[in-house]
């Protein structure tokens, strides 16, 4: 059974087809990667994927139950998690905060015992604080927990960001180009990251622009062109589609 | 525990400057002290709105206003006329409802400030919820007039409708007895005792806004402010959120406006006015936006300075001209002019090129 299934999936953005007629699956437990040239519609599928943009018409069926058209956080509260290719950081928040406000749906407090400050919910804060602090020691990064998010190095609010992400405890991880901007060495490094985090048992599915990475690090590969799928294949049947080839470096 | 023991030196202060006042004959600066008190509980619950969730408001006199004005208005319409209609019978029966003479020994029937008070702070939830619903799906500039037109609706209400006094406003609130031997009023040998009721709220409603910052939904706040978009994506419901913070604030609004009320002994419609509101933004702003303490030390001085007369007739020019200065010099704050040298942080490291 796949974990998440895209079925004919359509997004016109007036008389542009951002995403046309769009299916594949996502089986548990794999790295799964979108590619395309720019303006293939990937961001675009992420969005109808995310709850971010209610499709026009088509299914998204995670674990099963049918989510498009849902409100993101609803979506997110079955377990699905996202990242962006531009950075969202909270401004104002520490790393560690930051990461924090990814257990928001594992917490339970609310207005009232908050304000408060109801005994009950100091285990749960004490929860949260720790898992936290583990999510940024897996990533690497514990020695930056106190620092405004927004004033670390570019690679490290990757890093940051995985573990927001994470710390939602997601079975699906939507990552938005998480090479862009990273020099090889940094690229490399959030590749080593997302095998380790497939390894906590995390399905993944990239979008991603950098061909060493994706043909690295995946299991399965979807092209789109122009909003269309023009191939799923193995990244070595990738490698050596003709269709493929020819999108990405012409006749 | 590490918040109660910051809210300690506050207390101490506090307790120092009603000393000073007693000990130097100046007594009477604690009037103006309780009253910037209570509007210093309006500005932190509108801070907690503004600079925590990232919502502007230019509406707030108007939440104040019908906690002063409802409370003022029941507890100083006669029901006697109406004795024998079946819901102030009713009232009567549930003990909501005090008899007594007025000046000239007639009888009265009023309603008990207790149950004004809390029907009063009902009321503005009520409204909060029912304005903030439509209104705070809208962002910035949008949402600034939309609640503009609120306070402005609120003004114009109270100014039209008899019950509410009109241009007058109501005046003869009786004293709110809150426990036995502890009263709200204006009466001179009550200062000292209305002071600390007053700065009792204050800190007791500072120590729970800042309990809910430093909790779950306080990140959830300060994440929505920092980006809507990753917010959602991370479970939390906005549109929620939002409208659980401005009920939050419009009760902290409401609850001001009854107390100072009943301290006051009335309420005239310059409370509601849009002035009000503004000054209210600006002194948020002047305090830091997103800083609980700013807002609480500007909100007791600047309203300290405006109560004492020191601004005179320029008082609305004052807060206006101060709210530019702020946006142009120091839009993080007028502390943030002090520490703005070590705040310094290096920028991030640039993005390389994509395809890098």
């Amino acid at each position: 059974m796949a974990l998440l299934e895209v079925e004919k999936l359509h997004r016109r953005f007036g008389g542009l087809h951002a995403v046309n007629d769009v299916s594949f699956q996502v089986e548990p437990g794999q790295i799964k990667a979108v590619i395309g040239p720019n303006g293939a519609g990937k961001t675009t599928l992420f969005n109808l994927i995310s709850g971010a943009l209610a499709p026009s018409s088509g299914a998204v069926r995670f674990h099963d139950q049918e989510i498009q058209g849902r409100q993101p956080h609803e979506i997110a509260a079955r377990g699905m998690a996202r990242t962006y290719q531009n950075i969202k950081m909270f401004a104002g928040m520490t790393a560690l905060e930051n990461v924090m406000v990814g257990r928001h749906i594992q917490g339970r407090a609310g207005f009232l015992a908050s304000m408060f400050h109801a005994p009950w919910t100091w285990p749960e804060e004490k929860a949260i604080r720790d898992r936290s602090m583990a999510l940024l020691e897996l990533l690497e990064i514990a020695d930056c927990a106190h620092t405004p998010a927004t004033s670390l190095a570019f690679g490290q609010q990757r890093a940051v960001e995985l573990a927001r992400a994470l710390a939602m405890e997601p079975s699906l991880l939507l990552l938005d180009e998480p090479a862009a901007g990273l020099n090889i060495y940094e690229t490399a490094e959030v590749g080593r990251l997302i095998t380790k985090i497939r390894g906590l048992g995390v399905t993944v599915l990239l979008v991603e622009h950098d061909m060493s990475l994706v043909m690295d690090i995946s299991d399965e590969i979807v092209v789109l062109c122009f909003g269309q799928k023009i191939a799923e294949d193995l990244p070595p049947a990738i490698q050596q589609n003709s269709e493929v080839i020819k999108i990405y470096l012409g006749e | 525990m590490k918040r109660l023991l910051a809210i300690l030196p506050l207390l101490g202060v506090v307790v120092l400057v009603q000393l000073l006042a007693t000990w130097t004959g100046t007594q009477f600066y604690l009037t103006q002290m309780t009253m910037a008190a209570y509007y210093s509980l309006l500005i932190i619950g509108l801070c907690v709105l503004m600079g925590y969730a990232g919502q502007i408001s230019l509406g707030h006199a108007g939440f104040f206003a019908i906690g002063g004005y409802l409370s003022a208005a029941l507890t100083t319409l006669n029901l006697v006329p109406h004795r024998a209609e079946w819901l102030v019978r009713f009232l009567n029966g549930c003990g909501l409802l005090a008899a007594g003479t007025d000046l000239y020994g007639g009888k009265i029937l009023v309603v008990l400030p207790w149950a004004a008070a809390i029907l009063a702070v009902l009321t503005a939830a009520g409204v909060a919820v029912l304005i903030g619903i439509p209104v705070l799906k809208l962002k910035g500039h949008y949402l600034a007039m939309a609640t503009l037109g609120f306070g402005i609706i609120i003004y114009r209400l109270v100014l039209a409708t008899s019950w509410f006094g009109q241009a007058d406003g109501i005046s003869g609130v009786p004293p709110f007895v809150l426990l036995p031997g502890l009263t709200v009023s204006g009466n001179v040998s009550g200062r000292v005792q209305n002071y600390y009721i007053a700065w009792g709220v204050l800190v007791f409603g500072l120590f729970l806004l800042l309990n809910l910052m430093n909790s779950r939904i306080g990140r959830a706040l300060r994440a929505i402010h920092g980006s809507e978009e990753a917010a959602d994506a991370m479970g939390v419901n906005i549109s929620r959120f939002k409208l659980q913070t401005f009920v939050l604030s419009a009760v902290f609004a409401a609850i001001a406006g009854v107390l100072l009320t009943h301290f006051n002994g009335g309420i005239g419609p310059s409370e509601a006015g849009v002035m009000k509101s503004v000054r209210y933004v600006a002194i948020v702003a002047v305090g830091g936006m997103a800083n609980l303490w700013g807002a609480l030390v500007m909100g007791v001085l600047l309203n300290f300075l405006s109560l004492r007369g020191v601004f005179g007739s320029y008082d609305d020019a004052v807060f206006g001209l101060i709210l530019i200065l702020i946006m142009l010099f120091a839009p993080d704050g007028i502390l943030s002019l002090v520490s703005r040298k070590k705040r310094q942080v290096p920028l991030p490291e640039a993005p390389q090129d994509e395809e890098a």
